[in-house]
């Protein structure tokens, strides 16, 4: 066994089967990997470059020293530092770094392996369902990628001459024009980054328009049921929040609602579907009351997966909907993004929209409409929310799936999804409790409560016992309105052999929670790790790699360094 | 329909067991008059994996690829090589197709990379801690404002005329809605950036002070005196780096006292991308990490005493503290950071320090034979691997006539800056180790045409 520099080494398992210990630490194909930092690449690289020898260029310089040799560059030979100096001399003006980084380096078979045994304790939807209530973990086609990889995208960079990305200007104004198609909105704007990128465009957009006329409101209605990130956005846009309640059948309560509606109210922030995976009937009464108050809605696009092709938000009075192309549109969710979240809005909140978009010209030709042609072209809007143009990788990747499925394929998504969604809550509403099952078919999701778990056994104890099945724990806990919720959402890409498989699973599982079988507790045991402290993640922070004194090498967790 | 699984028997099966005699009945919620009775109006039908792909083909080739043509764009996106096998390990189905890492039993893959990525991060920008990743650089450096207006209780920050006029736009952006206030200026061709300004301006009611480094132009400023000057009046320093390999050869922001580091880190392993997914870098102190917007992976130990990683310090976050969140950001920019540890790892310190050795080497050069060029001067002092040009004509026909002759040889500031006559002749030019010989040539012969 190599020992590395700072002595860390495999700690061996021993958990409650008692396995022999394994000289390495490893068992079969369950590999410990150490940090990069424990590895042996204080000097090592795994990049070779180029030599590079001044003034061999084959133009000749006006300028003193060093007249133009004829010739090209020449081959690549071993490796040499690049530290000749060049006729301009170093220009870095006494900034030069002297104290080292502290970057360890590792040749191409190590970074390579390093990696891939890390990729092996991720769970993920290639390995199997992934039933995130809220997240629409669907299958991300690969085809996308492909297109996403090829050079005239990827190897573009945004502030090219506007005559040199006509294509990519075509992409972004393409994939514009169907989700507008596909929400009966007026307009969109790309650039947001994610969904909650995407409702603070929203807001501002709602901001924008009340200041236009001169209409100082200061609250946001947000249901209980509403995702994070509505709360926290609206109050990232300087407005105060308050909670709306639910009813009983998991529904935003109307008259909750419209009688706090008021001359202060500057707009709702609804999810529909919502997160109870019902889908609000009463939406279009919601927005004209709303409008008639003067005020906005929001939509959280959230789960628009459920109902592409289905029902427009435009045709339900909604004013501002962002589009989650990470969820609905199937480019890949990578660990946490990069996602990307554009925002369709009505007729009244357009002409604030942010810049840059691509406009198409009259004569044809695509135009970036950016800071240089806002007072012509875009007087009215609120201004930037990130450099450059958006997304863009995640754009390409959307277009090519909307492309793939056309109008009738995104409508089977929808009827896929929901009916997916539904053959889980029946199949399970006799073991889980379903809170909402009375209220009638649910849409992309399924919620279920831990009402009926023996005492001691928590939704956290099943959700470790489904790891141990083999699959992804639902969202737990998510809407609060729910005692210990379990959110489920297949999406429409598992086959039904699928389905049946996690439906035995979960069956199984409930079964154990109500009879509060001990075991359960101690889930997950065919992870790559058992449960984690979590609390003492928060308590002593560890948030970066320090070498340990020498004498504390020794497996396990080194005593923290500092701490919040 | 590839990617449906369901046949038309399994449909009906399972409507049975839904005990529903049509889908349509499953969508009865949905007001009749709103629901669509036939595929969307439009939009063609669905289509095989070759007519998409070959779509998307004849639409990527009306784009100029950057690797196709002499290319010197820089400013806030790099043009470098990425070594093949980067792409390869991110595109690892677990990687690519997982989710943010809320079950850390079957997410150490994700966070363990979290974590060596938040170690490098930190250590390149000379911070104690970073975050896993924000969208990109300019809404990391808005974090980074609203961070410092929490710790210091004041909201006025102080804005370097030689930050990326994008990111200066967004941060006025926001600023309008929430009240904060900004003093932003615009930067003059001149060869220091506004040191002098910033200093007069800091006083007991600044929060921070903001300046990029290497700036917009490319010049490069010790910050010491700023962050001296600003921690004298109780307020912080905030830098901004849009091109993480100059630290290779530079030193960096934290080690000259700035209190919050931010930046993009597209250079390092994402591509050009036609401006995104990008990463954004962010580090600070430890003791503000409570502060910090964003996601993070800290150490901790499972059941069995084995060390592991989990996201932590969460109540931070909106989906646990909501309206009293310190940022609304919930996606961040994991698979970009996979993509910059992935090659930050192959190059290591000495590889890192290498590619900026030969992306300086490369700048010098190219700076030395275009300032030959009768007319041309050079506006900076120093720089990095990016300098600006005063041209004896407008830069932004320039770039279009240099287009003419197939060479991207820059961004004028006419672009960045509209309508601002005093810069209408800057071009900032960009050169990493991707431009070769020819390359050079090609730039050398191009401008001295159009600028005749």
């Amino acid at each position: 066994m190599t020992v590395n520099p700072s002595g860390w080494r495999p700690s061996t398992p021993a958990n409650a089967e008692g396995e022999a210990q394994t000289v390495t630490g490893n068992r079969a194909l369950m590999l410990e990997e150490p940090l990069i930092f424990e590895m042996d690449g204080a000097d090592t690289t795994g990049v070779d470059f180029d030599e590079f020898l001044p003034g061999t260029g084959s133009g000749t310089s006006e300028a003193g020293g060093g007249a133009g040799v004829t010739g090209s560059s020449p081959p690549p030979s071993a490796l040499r530092a690049a530290t000749s100096p060049s006729r301009g001399g170093s220009r870095i003006g006494g900034l030069e770094r002297t104290a080292p980084i502290g970057l360890p380096g590792l040749s191409e078979p190590e970074t390579v392996r390093h990696y891939t045994r890390l990729s092996r304790q991720n769970y993920a939807i290639d390995l199997g369902l992934f039933p995130l209530g809220s997240c629409t973990m669907k299958h991300n086609p690969r085809l996308n990628e492909k297109v996403a990889r090829l050079p005239g995208f990827a190897d573009v960079h945004p502030l090219q001459p506007q005559e040199t990305v006509q294509g990519a200007l075509q992409v972004i104004n393409e994939l514009a024009f169907w989700l507008l198609d596909l929400t009966g909105m007026h307009g969109v704007a790309m650039s947001p980054k994610a969904g909650a990128h995407g409702e603070l465009c929203g807001l501002l957009c709602i901001r924008a328009a009340l200041e236009a006329r001169g209409d100082k409101r200061e609250v946001v209605l947000v249901p209980e049921s509403a995702h994070g990130t509505n709360p926290a956005t609206a109050a990232f846009a300087g407005y105060r929040v308050e909670n709306i309640p639910a009813n009983a059948a998991g529904r935003v309560d109307l008259d909750a609602l419209t009688s706090r509606l008021g001359p202060d109210v500057a707009a709702v922030m609804i999810t529909n579907p919502n997160t109870c995976g019902l889908f609000e009937p009463d939406m279009k009464r919601i927005s004209d009351a709303v409008h008639a108050a003067g005020a906005f809605v929001y939509c959280d696009g959230a789960n628009f997966n459920a109902i592409v092709g289905k029902v427009r938000p435009g045709d339900l009075g909604i004013d501002a909907m962002h589009i989650n192309l990470h969820k609905t549109f199937s480019t890949p969710h990578g660990g946490g993004g990069p996602g990307s979240g554009p925002v369709v809005v009505s007729e009244a909140l357009a002409p604030y929209g942010p810049l840059p978009f691509a406009a198409k010209m009259p004569d044809g030709s695509f135009k970036i409409v950016e800071e240089e042609s806002a007072a012509e072209m875009h007087p009215e809007t609120f201004g930037r929310m990130t450099a450059f143009h958006g997304q863009m990788g995640m754009f390409t990747r959307a277009l090519t799936y909307i492309l793939s499925h056309g109008a009738d394929g995104l409508q089977q998504v929808a009827e896929d999804a929901v009916l997916n969604a539904n053959y889980i809550l029946r199949s399970l509403e006799d073991v889980l409790d379903a809170p909402f099952a009375g209220s009638g078919p649910c849409m992309h999701e399924a919620i279920f409560s831990d009402k009926g778990f023996a005492d001691g056994v928590s939704t956290l104890d099943l959700a470790k016992a489904m790891i141990d099945e083999g699959f992804h724990p639902m969202t737990m806990y998510f809407p609060l309105v729910v005692h210990g919720a379990m959110l489920i959402e297949p999406t429409e890409t598992e086959s039904k052999a699928g389905l049946d498989q996690f439906i035995a699973a979960l069956r199984s599982i409930a079964e154990r929670a109500r009879a509060g079988d001990p075991a359960m507790k101690a889930a997950p045991v065919h992870a790559p790790r058992r449960r984690l402290d979590e609390t003492l993640a928060a308590r002593k922070p560890v948030l970066s790699f320090r070498q340990p004194a020498p004498d504390a090498a020794s497996a396990g967790l080194k005593e923290p360094v500092g701490g919040g | 329909m590839r990617y449906l699984p369901l046949s038309d028997a399994d449909r009906s099966a399972m409507l049975q067991v839904v005990g529903a005699g049509s889908i349509d009945e499953l969508f009865k919620d949905v007001p009749a008059e709103a629901r669509l009775t036939g595929p969307i109006h439009g939009l063609p039908m669905h289509a095989s994996e070759m007519a998409v792909e070959r779509h998307m083909i004849a639409l990527s080739r009306k784009n100029m690829a950057a690797g196709d043509v002499p290319f010197f764009l820089g400013c806030g996106a790099y043009k470098h090589h990425i070594p093949a096998s980067v792409d390869h390990i991110i595109q690892r189905g677990e990687f690519l197709t997982s989710y943010t890492p809320y079950q850390p039993e079957i997410a150490q893959g994700t966070l363990q990379m979290m974590f060596e990525f938040q170690t490098q991060v930190a250590r390149l920008l000379g911070c104690e801690v970073a975050n896993a990743s924000m969208y990109d650089g300019s809404t990391a450096m808005w974090e980074a404002i609203l961070m410092g207006h929490r710790i210091t209780r004041r909201n006025k920050t102080i804005v370097s005329s030689g930050v990326h006029p994008h990111y200066v736009n967004v941060a006025t952006t926001m600023a309008k809605f929430t009240g904060d206030a900004l003093d932003t200026s615009l930067p003059e061709l001149d060869a220091t950036s506004d040191v002098e300004r910033l200093l007069g301006k800091i006083d007991g009611e600044t929060s921070a002070v903001v300046v990029q480094y290497p700036d917009i132009l490319g010049r490069i400023t010790d910050l010491t005196p700023i962050a001296e000057a600003a921690h004298a009046a109780g307020a912080l320093l905030i830098a901004v780096i849009t091109e993480p390999v100059a630290l290779g050869l530079i030193k960096s922001p934290g080690e000259m006292g700035a209190d919050i580091v931010v930046g993009e880190g597209q250079s390092i392993g994402v591509g050009l991308q036609f401006g995104g997914p990008y990463v954004g870098l962010f580090a600070c102190r430890e003791k503000h990490v409570r502060q910090m917007p964003g996601r993070l992976a800290g150490e901790t130990v499972d059941a069995e005493g084995k060390r592991g990683f989990v996201l932590t310090l969460s109540t931070r976050e909106q989906h646990i503290r909501r309206e009293k969140a310190t940022s609304n950001i919930c996606t961040s920019s994991v698979l970009c950071a996979l993509a910059f540890t992935a090659h930050l790892t192959l190059l290591g310190e000495k590889g890192l320090r290498q590619l900026a050795q030969l992306n300086h080497a490369r700048a010098c050069e190219v700076a030395a034979r275009l300032v030959a060029i009768p007319g041309v001067e050079l506006v900076n002092d120093g720089f990095f691997n990016e300098f600006t040009l005063r041209l004896p004509v407008e830069a932004r026909p320039a770039v279009h006539a240099m287009v003419e002759r197939g060479v991207i040889g820059g961004i004028s500031l006419g672009r960045l800056y509209p309508g601002i006559d005093a810069l209408q002749n800057g071009l900032v030019v960009a050169v990493t180790e991707t431009a070769t010989d020819a390359d050079i040539d090609a730039l050398e012969a191009a401008l001295k045409e159009v600028v005749r």
